[in-house]
């Protein structure tokens, strides 16, 4: 087997894989076309009317949150570096408490449309809500980046497509696709393309988890020792330390992406904007609790699948294959079942990118829409159907952007996961300080606010410009080239991949000085009505009747 | 849409007397008590496993049975402390919680924090629109 996928640079057969990505696409579709007969004012375009389930919200956020990374990153991680690929579900996952516990409630009780309605509620409104604005642009961005570099390593793997022109053409149809959902079907159309998705991960990767197991006679020690038997030469995968563990600075850098991941979850502007679209408080607190239960579920079975991949491909095959780390989970599929189980998954791989960068272009066209066109641009003159329009034709400029960057982030070959870390750090630095003062501590001032927010997010941004990440990262032997976005030259002096470290806590400390040295007296009055609403749920957005 | 009870937006006094209220004061410290040390904890617990697996492999590395060491099996717990939290949150908030904002939210519908105890000739502000 392993033979054949070093002949060919394409596994199974692209024709199936595009039958059933294009099976998909079209059931997708007509449920979008239904979607949008639904769709007439803002509350519908951005939060789908707010008449989403809390059953089915919390499907939608699996699907929104089980992104390319969680699914070819992870599963590829733990393939290759066993232990220390780990860390990221679980990072990915207990995260969700602090959604649960501090952020999704209470949010889902004072907000309209997007995370700067909340923060601006009780501070000057146009600088924090452009502030906001701009922070919910850049996590989207880099999250967008991530996502459309997992859709190229994964189109160069399935569809048989080397050339770089054809590659462009197939990230410019998965951009175009994306950009018809959310113009097409808004929220509630995006809501059902990420719960079909959900679904059909979940049970693709409840498939591979069974049959991997029952290879090893259900024995996860057994399982183990195959991942290890097939191992890099001299590296240990059930030990912590593969990947992070060779150096001081590595550690560290292993630290601040724990970091990074656990506090980063609850500052993702396109996850916030999913509580939006349920009725009532309760029903965003049934949807966190279904999503923790789906996603723990899914990052339970990605353990298997990674050291499934580990023990029955082998690292080995994984690197030496198109799209590298990101193509565990494709090979081991095609090993387990062939080319029909290769299809499905391929086919559920793209669906899980579809669904992502739509939610993510709804959420960042909302926020220019809503915060910057019709809060800081027109001051509050504006019409809600006339917001939508520009929400619409943001999405379109977003769609395009990532397209391009997608087309890029071909050439660069970076773990998906890796570069959705940065996201996370960005999110936890920029935004979830923000939030929390917000809602919990009743000094915070305007001042305080912006100094967080743009203290975050321009120092992750610095940090990440100078890291290894950029320039100056180590040459690898074997293809000669650096792990660097840029080759040959090195400007980098910050050691660290995640910035994480520096940059959240920073974050929280400028918060905290900014208000401490404001001359602002906080709005006393806001502060009531917000924390009011913020617990009793009264005044909240209700649903739309239809 | 909204029928017209509804549109009557509460004025800021009217919130800033439900925040002083005692029963708003007991919903708040029940909600905080219960999610700020369980924050605390879970972050703490999150930490200290990174920081294990980062700096003490060797104790990670302990075998438990076959292949299966204490690392492993210490991520797995993750997954059920996170699993258990959730669970505890929820029962809090059904039982704990829920039942005092659910009061609260009738009172205010009716403008019983109102100064003048709610009746209907009160003139509303519109100071409490949405942001």
């Amino acid at each position: 087997m392993p033979d054949l996928i070093a002949a060919d640079s394409t596994i199974g057969n692209p024709t199936i894989n595009i039958a059933i990505f294009g099976a998909f696409v079209l059931v997708t579709l007509a449920i979008t076309f239904k979607a949008s007969r639904n769709n007439k004012s803002a509350a519908d375009y951005y939060a789908a009317g707010r008449n989403i389930s809390g059953t089915q919200n919390g499907l939608a956020i699996a699907g929104d949150y089980l992104s390319a990374a969680s699914f070819l990153g992870i599963a590829g991680a733990i393939a290759v570096f066993g232990y220390d690929g780990f860390l990221y579900s679980i990072g990915f996952l207990v995260a969700w408490l602090v959604a649960l516990l501090l952020v999704a409630e209470l949010m889902r009780n004072t907000a309209r449309f997007t995370m700067a309605d909340v923060l601006a509620f009780r501070m000057r409104q146009r600088p924090v809500r452009m502030a906001a604005a701009i922070s919910t642009l850049a996590v989207s961005l880099f999250y967008l980046l991530a996502q459309m570099a997992g859709a190229g390593g994964l189109v160069t793997l399935l569809l048989g497509v080397t050339g770089e022109a054809a590659q462009a053409v197939v990230v410019t149809i998965v951009g175009a696709l994306m950009i018809f959902y959310v113009l097409v079907g808004g929220m509630r159309g995006t809501t059902y393309v990420q719960i079909i998705k959900a679904t059909l991960l979940i049970i693709g990767a409840l498939v591979m988890t069974i049959w991997v197991l029952g290879k090893y006679g259900f024995n996860l020690s057994a399982l183990l020792g195959g991942a290890q038997d097939m191992a890099v030469e001299g590296r240990d995968v059930t030990k912590p330390g593969a990947q992070y563990g060779a150096t001081e600075t590595s550690k560290l850098d292993f630290v601040s992406l724990g970091l990074a991941l656990v506090l980063g979850t609850a500052g993702l502007p396109h996850v916030l904007m999913r509580f939006y679209t349920v009725p009532t408080a309760k029903d965003a607190r049934k949807s966190v609790v279904w999503a923790i239960w789906l996603i723990g579920i899914f990052y339970l079975f990605s353990l298997v699948i990674g050291y499934g991949a580990g023990a029955l491909v082998g690292p080995e095959t994984i690197l030496a294959a198109p799209g590298a780390v990101n193509a565990a989970a494709p090979l081991l599929a095609f090993e387990l079942g062939g080319t029909v189980l290769l299809g499905i998954i391929a086919g559920v791989a793209f669906a899980t990118i579809l669904a992502v960068v739509a939610g993510l272009t709804i959420t960042a066209s909302a926020s220019f829409a809503h915060d910057v066109y019709a809060s800081v641009i027109k001051k509050g003159q504006v019409t809600g159907n006339g917001e939508v329009k520009v929400a619409r034709i943001t999405a379109i400029v977003i769609g395009a952007i990532s397209i391009g960057l997608g087309i890029l982030a071909l050439q660069a070959g970076l773990n998906i996961a890796f570069l959705v870390a940065l996201a996370f750090a960005i999110a936890a630095s920029a935004n979830l300080p923000t939030i929390i003062y917000t809602l919990f501590w009743k000094k915070f001032t305007t001042q305080g606010a912006l100094w967080s927010i743009y203290g975050g997010l321009i120092s992750c941004l610095l940090l990440i410009l100078f890291s290894p990440v950029v320039s100056g990262g180590p040459i690898n032997a074997a293809t000669g080239k650096s792990t660097s976005l840029i080759q040959d030259v090195d400007f980098s002096w910050f050691p660290l991949n995640n910035p994480g470290l520096v940059s959240i806590p920073l974050s929280f400390f400028l918060g905290w000085l900014g208000s401490k040295l404001s001359k602002e007296k906080p709005d006393e009055l806001k502060n009531a009505e917000l924390e009011v609403r913020a617990l009793t749920g009264i005044g909240a957005e209700k649903a739309v009747a239809h | 849409m909204t029928d017209p009870t509804e549109r009557r937006l509460l004025t800021p006094e009217e919130y800033l007397q439900a925040q002083n209220s005692p029963e708003f004061a007991e919903l708040k410290s029940r909600f905080r008590r219960f999610a700020f040390p369980m924050t605390f904890a879970f972050l703490a617990w999150y930490l200290l496993y990174v920081l294990l697996s980062t700096y003490a492999p060797d104790f990670m590395s302990t075998e438990v049975f076959g292949n299966v060491n204490l690392g492993i099996l210490l991520g797995l717990g993750q997954f059920v402390t996170t699993f258990v939290i959730t669970h505890l949150y929820v029962a809090h908030a059904n039982k704990r919680t829920d039942p005092i904002s659910d009061e609260m939210r009738e009172r205010l519908e009716a403008h019983a924090y109102a100064p003048d105890g709610g009746t209907d000739s009160h003139e509303t502000t519109g100071g409490a629109t949405r942001a």
